[in-house]
């Protein structure tokens, strides 16, 4: 047993051993210790070094609220996990923790010469020195600052572990397992409630589990909690969840809680999820959170060894550990007395108390007093010393004029401090209650909910035993209960202690995790900085992992005094989610990998697949990009599918292309209203080119619409607006024109669609598809039909994205592959060619047709993309048709589409590529427009363009320049069509 | 996450819905009549209260309607939801 630990006592099993290694070093610890409490237990207090002075660093606190032992613990290479808190870290045997931020070593690290360059890296020091030359940011700035920044290193590996998800609903959820939460879980297990009941730490009870002298209706304070507990498991309508951190409250009263599932083992259970999130909709929500100790702020506070009074009784009490052998306490407050006493009665030797206020009082005081300790009454802190850890301490003490003057150094081992308390509010805060100053208590307490919710105990303010538990039962019904405890009244101390006008250099610790410093604070109030939230931001005071949650008071406080204005008018900062660092794989759950996003095949999709072709994503889509033969890369697939396409016969799985039917007396008029077209002269049997506008006037979808019946059109629409065309259409129809009669439906994945297209696709189809006339007179281009193929009913469309020959047969999503592959048999005889999107592509911008999204963008007209000749002139109105009059809408020098052909070169040009219109301007260019499209064009044997350019139909013939990383290219502006400009193939 | 109370379905979670900005501001039935300013008001002036808001939305993956609903910016919680052409209660 180390000499640190002591021979009875604490919740630790003592004849269970653990061993650890930090720092590869091998430690024993006991079953029940805390990676911070069995480091203590073993003597050591250096744990990290800080994050921006790389000041050596210990354990200030005992539980999540720990700023600066930060540690990393690794099971496996891809199970790494950075940035805990030692505090909360249970051990097993085998665990292997590290310290970070130290380089070559924890004990002598390289980055400790930043502690003594500190003049140079005041508060907001980044936005002042890393400005100019601009190229230092490439090879200097970034470089090195993105080595000394941040916390911990991440995992190299994909995690292998599982996390899971769960739903669960109650009456009452209570957060925080300390007297108040059990108080009100007792009483809401005797309603027909259910409860959840959850607690961060791996043992519920919470500062009852550090209480040695109280008593709870006869029992000791650790009976009672046993006793509780045990009542609430039994009862089947209470979920007790330990290791369960309640990170984030969510609207109308949804609770994300972390459960904490194998952490803790040493052999990690087969099948078992790492980390369980609980999304919790509660009806009453019971905060019983409590409070966090406030750490003082004077020179030298962060040395190791220097620690909550609280944090140091935590560890005798509950985990029967020494902090150290001789102490000084300094505090604020009566209830830190009881961790002197304590110490002092478990053998360490208390050297002196220092008492922040004047006249100090009270039953602890008395008995502090009669143990014989040495008390300074108006005393403060001067300094500190200790290198690895503290070795002494300069007590001062304020005269009647409020002088100070240096009164003693005494020697110590361990420096306890207590500033009072801070209620923590973080979740009533999130749920986005308003906090009100409480002037008696100094502190920020719940005010208005927004939800039906309650804080009970410290963390609305109320301290003695007997007062917490009755508030918190009467949450639910009131109770009374017998309490023995030493009744202390609060008070506490805000920002910097009382110290010399000439104290200049020393730096009194505001933030630890995020080495903020008192002058920090002060230089941004002389910065300007008077708002709280820019002197956060401005210092990074209570940004760091921890979110300030010891020090954002003290902050406040330091800028209330420096501006002379009362704290609740600076105000406190908002609280965010997650309460404590969060696993992103307990927010993914299973959603990773395959299990991502959904993935949508077409009825072809095992075909295409069978034969060899490589898919892209289009939206959730899989769509066979094109059909490599023998050792093909894409360029040359995609050249040979064209070219098929061109001279004989292509066959395309169009199947993704949206649907929506649209059937009613009003349909017509309905589409009249929503596209720019003029559908009322469509004939039953014919289709159209259509475009919908938002009312904005820009371009939002496009496609090919058909009327099949007097009352019922067929309308396609791009493969990835499908959703949101409906969406729009059903937003137009349920809220604007609920006069009109027509029914709207998606028929997306009720049909495949299977291109045919080329010069011999009427021959291909003649001798299956019966009940229609094929031929050019009976059918021509943009005429629809019902027949069957080998039985089955298709709905023929002939119509054309490549500019050739084609059809586009509609089948039953069933017989979507049968039908293919009798098509792609009977094509065998014509050279039919399977080609995919990337011909597709390249096919339709030989054309100039347009891709909405690729060659639009949200800010393209109808005329920016030479489509005026759709829009129904005649027609008073149609969606956007009023902004198509604004006079900017129809400015000459708006970007329109036109072509781009290159001129000396054979490079396809890079789509998003920038134009401009002279050659080797200076920086910054200005720009025309840009490339949308880009290919190279097998057919015509040389690379084509699509563009929006500035005026770009006026600039017809011009030659422009498009600035490479390699040196400028020289382009010609042409129409945006580049093959048969006279259009006859399509007819044919 | 929003408990959404759709007046054809009841209280169902936010995943299940789409927003729809503001509620009341009706398309003209004679937009040519507006001039560009009028026209410019109705596409992009939109109000931002702090408290009570008159918004749209949609049970997409419900019943599919679109309604409106009355919520409190400052704190989420709702008021009641009423269907298209009901008057703001």
């Amino acid at each position: 047993m180390s000499a640190f630990r002591t021979q009875t006592g604490g919740r630790i099993d003592r004849t269970r051993k653990v061993h650890f290694t930090f720092d590869g070093k091998t430690y024993e610890g006991l079953q029940g210790d805390t990676l911070a409490s069995a480091l203590l237990a073993n003597g050591v207090h250096l744990l990290g070094r800080s994050f921006k002075y790389h000041r050596p660093r210990g354990i200030l606190a005992a539980g999540s609220e720990e700023p600066n032992a930060l540690v990393a613990v690794r099971r496996d290479e891809a199970r790494y996990t950075p940035n805990l808190r030692a505090t909360q870290v249970e051990i097993y045997d085998g665990l292997q923790a590290q310290s970070q931020n130290r380089w070559p070593s924890l004990r002598w690290d390289v980055g400790r010469i930043n502690d003594l360059l500190s003049r140079f890296f005041p508060a907001g020091f980044y936005y002042k020195t890393f400005m100019w030359p601009k190229s230092a940011w490439k090879s200097l700035y970034e470089p090195v600052i993105r080595r000394a920044a941040g916390i911990g290193k991440s995992p190299t590996l994909p995690d292998p572990d599982r996390y899971a998800q769960r739903y669960a609903h109650c009456e009452v959820l209570i957060v925080g397992a300390g007297p108040a939460g059990i108080a009100a879980a007792l009483q809401a297990a005797k309603t027909d409630a259910r409860v959840i009941f959850c607690d961060e730490q791996s043992e519920m009870g919470g500062s009852l589990l550090s209480e040695s002298a109280v008593s709870i209706d006869g029992l000791s304070a650790a009976d009672w909690v046993a006793q509780s507990l045990v009542a609430l498991a039994r009862n089947p309508r209470v979920t007790l969840l330990p290791r369960t951190t309640a990170f984030g409250y969510f609207p109308h009263n949804l609770i994300g809680l972390n459960e904490r599932v194998t952490e803790h083992l040493a052999q990690l259970p087969e099948h078992c999820a790492r980390e369980r999130l609980w999304q919790v909709r509660a009806g009453t929500v019971l905060l019983a959170t409590g409070a966090i100790e406030r750490p003082l702020v004077f020179a030298g506070n962060d040395r190791p060894g220097v620690m909550l009074a609280a944090a140091a009784r935590t560890y005798l009490n509950r985990y029967g550990v020494r902090t150290g052998s001789r102490a000084v306490l300094v505090t604020a407050n009566d209830a830190a007395y009881q961790a002197a006493l304590d110490l002092g009665a478990a053998g360490v030797s208390i050297a002196a108390i220092v008492d922040v206020r004047k006249n100090p009082g009270g039953e602890l005081h008395a008995a502090a007093h009669r143990a014989g300790i040495e008390i300074f009454a108006a005393g403060t802190v001067l300094g500190t010393r200790g290198s690895l850890r503290i070795s002494g301490v300069q007590i001062g003490q304020v005269d009647g004029s409020g002088a100070v003057h240096f009164k003693r150094s005494i020697a110590c081992d361990l420096l306890l401090m207590s500033g009072g308390h801070t209620p923590s509010v973080h979740l009533f805060s999130q749920s986005r209650g308003t906090l009100s100053w409480n002037e008696a208590l100094e502190s920020f307490l719940p005010g208005t909910p927004a939800e039906n919710q309650r804080s009970i105990g410290a963390c609305r303010g109320v301290y003695a035993l007997s007062a917490v538990l009755e508030d918190g039962a009467a949450a639910i019904a009131p109770q009374r209960f017998t309490v023995t405890a030493t009744v202390t009244s609060p008070s506490g101390w805000l920002g910097a202690l009382p110290r010399p006008v000439d104290s200049h250099g020393a730096k009194a610790f505001v933030d630890w995790q995020h080495d903020v410093t008192v002058k920090d604070i002060q230089l941004a109030t002389r910065e300007g900085f008077h708002s709280i939230e820019h002197i956060k931001r401005f210092t990074t005071t209570g940004m760091a992992t921890d979110q300030g949650k010891t020090s954002n008071l003290n902050a406040l406080a330091i800028a209330s005094d420096r501006l002379q204005k009362p704290i609740p008018e600076i105000g406190l900062t908002t609280f965010r989610m997650p309460f404590t660092p969060t696993t992103f794989g307990s927010f993914a759950g299973l959603s990773r990998g395959d299990l991502f996003d959904p993935v949508r095949r077409t009825p072809v999709h095992p075909w295409a697949a069978q034969r060899g072709a490589v898919f892209e994503d289009v939206s959730l889509w899989k769509r066979a990009r094109y059909f490599p033969v023998g050792d093909e890369d894409m360029h040359a697939a995609v050249n040979r599918e064209c070219v098929a396409v061109r001279s004989g016969c292509g066959i395309f799985d169009a199947s993704t292309l949206g649907k929506i039917e649209i059937v009613g007396p009003d349909a017509a008029t309905f589409l009249n209203r929503l596209y720019v077209n003029n559908w009322s002269t469509l004939a039953v049997g014919r289709s159209r080119y259509g475009i919908l506008l938002r009312d904005d006037g820009f371009i939002y979808d496009d496609g090919v619409i058909a009327r099949t019946a007097t009352d019922r059109f067929h309308v396609t629409t791009t493969t990835g607006g499908a959703a949101r065309v409906l969406g729009m259409m059903e937003d137009y129809r349920q809220t604007e024109w609920t006069d009109l009669k027509v029914w709207l439906t998606s028929t997306t994945e009720q049909w495949s669609v299977i291109a045919v297209q080329g010069p011999n696709s009427r021959r291909v189809l003649e001798g299956l598809v019966t009940g229609v006339d094929l031929s050019a007179a009976a059918m021509p281009h943009m005429s629809v039909a019902r027949g069957a193929i080998g039985g089955v009913p298709v709905l023929l469309f002939r119509v054309s994205f490549t500019g050739e020959l084609g059809f586009e047969v509609n089948v039953p999503s069933t017989h979507g592959q049968a039908v293919w592959e009798q098509i792609f048999a009977a094509g065998q005889a014509h050279g039919i060619t399977p080609y995919g999107t990337e011909a597709m592509h390249v096919l339709r911008a030989e054309k100039g047709y347009i891709i909405v999204g690729q060659d639009t963008d949200g800010t393209v007209t109808p005329d920016d993309a030479g489509l005026s000749w759709a829009i129904g002139k005649a027609k008073p109105d149609f969606v956007g048709k009023r902004s198509l009059q604004r006079p900017s809408m129809q400015a000459p020098e708006r970007k329109q589409l036109v072509g781009l052909i290159n001129v000396g070169s054979n490079v396809p040009l890079n789509e998003g590529a920038q134009v401009v219109e002279t050659r080797a301007q200076a920086v910054p260019m200005t720009m025309i427009g840009h490339v949308t499209s880009s290919y190279y064009s097998a057919v015509l044997g040389k690379p084509i363009a699509l563009a929006l350019i500035a005026g770009g139909r006026a600039r017809m013939g011009q030659r422009l320049y498009i600035p490479m990383p390699g040196g400028e290219l020289e382009v010609q502006v042409t129409a945006p069509v580049f093959y048969d400009l006279e259009g006859a193939r399509i007819h044919a | 996450m929003l408990i959404i109370d759709c007046p054809y379905c009841g209280k169902r979670p936010e995943i299940e819905f789409s927003y729809g900005g503001q509620a009341h501001i009706a398309r003209p039935v004679q937009p040519a009549d507006y001039d560009d300013e009028q026209w410019t008001g109705f596409l992009y002036m939109r109000s931002n209260e702090r408290g009570m808001r008159a918004e749209r939305w949609r049970h997409v993956r419900g019943c599919g309607r679109f309604f409106n609903a009355l919520r409190d910016t400052t704190t989420d919680q709702f008021h009641g939801s009423y269907k298209v052409g009901e008057p703001r209660p």
